[in-house]
């Protein structure tokens, strides 16, 4: 068996899949295909891949239903592929497992990065107490955070929200499990807090706060903290 | 269907203004009576009428010829003060004067429905040709990449040995440009129906003003413009609370308005502010403006200056004012100094008194 990675592809459309398979394999991915819900759970169950892109809009079972089937016993990343403008579902497939989406149309060099950082992401698991994002060191176990410049004074909830961000780096984090994490069940709708906090971190850490490098809004679903790299 | 509105909504005044009418006409010819004879005042009476025919409603006429005919008899056919009629003449002089009153309401009633007939014809011949001219510009917009794509990757299929790899690149640059464009066209097409079909629910959240602009702006640079782009936010702008989404396509649309129409190294201004809990947002250039005459028709659907450039389906301005105002926002149009257009965007929100959160 060769070494390179194996990604799980389920889409309906047969373009999408001719061309991910191309894109994929052309940068040493091992590709699978399913056009169907059912086909992909029982392909993924075979042979477990490394990854698993799934679109949302399958012919016969819901996307939804594919996920959640998948997540009771496949740990490895998953990415969604949805349309525009369906922000809803793709904070529910985020909150039920995904570990990132993308929007077709999307651009080649998004998906690999994405594909790459949802693969690396699994190896960073054992909880190493130091992230390194760029110049931004975050010491999980000290719990401070320095730059460039120096050590960074932060706030118990604003190092608590950073924090978070560092453990799930590369990953998208929707408003309501940032609110639900920091501040508790009864603050999810709350996300004024969560856009003060945020903006307080940037103003800290960035260079230019209103183009900010680290933490990246998704809009109308969450945040990732990135490597600006 | 307007003038139906307009119709039943005076109608209590045509009943006032018929009846007066007959009243003031009865009342100044009744001294002149005796020297011009009664059977005058009878034509003076139904040119009364006629009036009111040409101006109202069927009903109001009717009573209007009615009462004139009424007051003819008892006032001015002898014997007076009675409703008896004292010779055979004069009954058929009233029961002619009424026929014709009659038929003056009636025909000017039909005459007036065939107005409206052909009123809704022309509208709909109006909507025609509005569909029309999507067609076209729709089959063009829509087209234009559509050909492009097929003849690049004709080119890049059957021709590779003519190709240096120069031109190769810009083949699949000239396809990846027709992609965006018609990426752009279907964004806008389900935007317009959506606007139509009253499909669009704002999903109302908090919202940082200078993050939304910088992102876009940040977004519009990175794909190449050649205009400069200077953001003036006043940083004490609260966050406030609208539908992010429905906000950036506003605001893109003016801003990709503004980059195809003026000058490459111009300046494009964008000013936000919130007074009260009113977000302002403006959105100005140095390009060549709008003529005065053109100012309101812009935001119209399909709606292009006639002297504008190719490309372009009229559907950008015309949907950025249907989602600012399912914002419940306005957005209007004026001159820059001293030349340009600004856009000004006023959208009503709730602002959040949050500030800055010391400690927890």
């Amino acid at each position: 068996m060769s070494n390179r990675p194996a990604i799980l592809i389920i889409d309906d459309e047969p373009q999408m899949r001719k061309l991910l398979d191309i894109t994929l394999q052309s940068h040493d991915y091992q590709v699978l295909q399913a056009a169907t819900g059912k086909q992909g759970i029982t392909m993924a169950a075979l042979h477990p891949p490394e990854a698993i892109l799934l679109d949302l809009g399958l012919p016969d079972i819901n996307g939804h239903q594919v996920l959640k089937e998948l997540r009771e016993w496949y740990s490895n990343p998953i990415l969604i592929l949805s349309v525009q403008n369906s922000e809803d579902d793709i904070i529910h497939a985020l909150d039920n497992g995904a570990n990132d989406y993308l929007t077709k149309p999307f651009r080649t060099g998004e998906l690999l990065a994405r594909l790459r950082s949802a693969l690396r992401s699994r190896l960073l698991d054992q909880q190493t107490p130091l992230v390194q994002m760029g110049q931004l060191k975050i010491d999980l176990e000290s719990r401070t955070v320095s730059n460039e410049l120096g050590l960074i004074k932060f706030t118990a909830t604003e190092f608590n929200l950073l924090a978070l961000l560092a453990r799930n780096r590369g990953k998208v984090l929707t408003h309501q499990y940032l609110l639900r994490e920091i501040w508790g069940p009864g603050y999810i709708h709350q996300s004024q807090y969560l856009r003060v906090f945020i903006a307080q971190i940037r103003k800290k850490t960035e260079k230019d706060p209103n183009r900010p490098t680290y933490i990246i809004t998704e809009s109308g679903i969450g945040y990732r903290l990135t490597d600006p790299d | 269907m307007d003038s139906q509105t307009v119709y039943r909504r005076n109608s209590r005044w045509q009943y006032l203004i018929a009846i007066s009418l007959v009243l003031l006409v009865s009342g100044i010819s009744y001294p002149f009576a005796q020297w011009m004879g009664y059977k005058v005042v009878a034509l003076l009476l139904l040119a009364t009428v006629s009036v009111t025919a040409v101006l109202f409603d069927i009903i109001p006429v009717i009573i209007a010829a009615l009462l004139s005919a009424l007051i003819w008899d008892y006032f001015f056919i002898p014997p007076y003060f009675t409703f008896q009629i004292g010779s055979v003449d004069d009954m058929i002089l009233l029961v002619m004067y009424f026929l014709i009153a009659l038929i003056n309401a009636i025909l000017s009633h039909r005459i007036r429905k065939m107005e409206r007939i052909a009123l809704e014809k022309e509208e709909k011949a109006h909507t025609v040709a509005l569909y029309n001219t999507l067609l076209n510009s729709l089959s063009h917009e829509l087209r234009t990449p559509i050909a492009t794509i097929i003849a690049a990757t004709d080119n890049l299929q059957s021709n590779q040995i003519h190709l240096s790899p120069e031109q190769t690149n810009q083949l699949v640059g000239e396809i990846g440009i027709a992609a965006l464009r018609l990426n752009h066209q279907v964004d806008n097409l389900l935007n317009m129906s959506r606007l139509e079909a009253g499909y669009i629910q704002p999903r109302k959240d908090w919202c940082d003003l200078a993050e939304i602009i910088h992102g876009l702006v940040g977004h519009m640079e990175a794909e190449g413009i050649e205009q400069h782009i200077h953001i003036h936010i006043n940083p004490d702008t609260p966050l406030f609370k609208t539908d992010r989404g429905l906000l950036e396509q506003v605001l893109h649309n003016l801003l990709s308005n503004a980059v195809s129409y003026t000058p490459p190294g111009t300046r494009i201004d964008i000013l936000g502010t919130c007074i009260a809990d009113i977000i302002t947002i403006t959105v100005s250039d140095e390009g060549p403006g709008f003529p005065d005459t053109e100012k309101e028709a812009v935001f119209n659907k399909f709606y292009r200056l006639s002297n504008s450039k190719p490309g372009g389906t009229g559907l950008g301005l015309s949907i950025a004012r249907g989602l600012t105002q399912s914002l419940g926002g306005s957005i209007e149009l004026s001159n820059n100094h001293p030349q340009g257009a600004v856009f000004t965007i006023r959208i009503p929100a709730e602002i959040s008194y949050l500030q800055n959160v010391k400690h927890e």
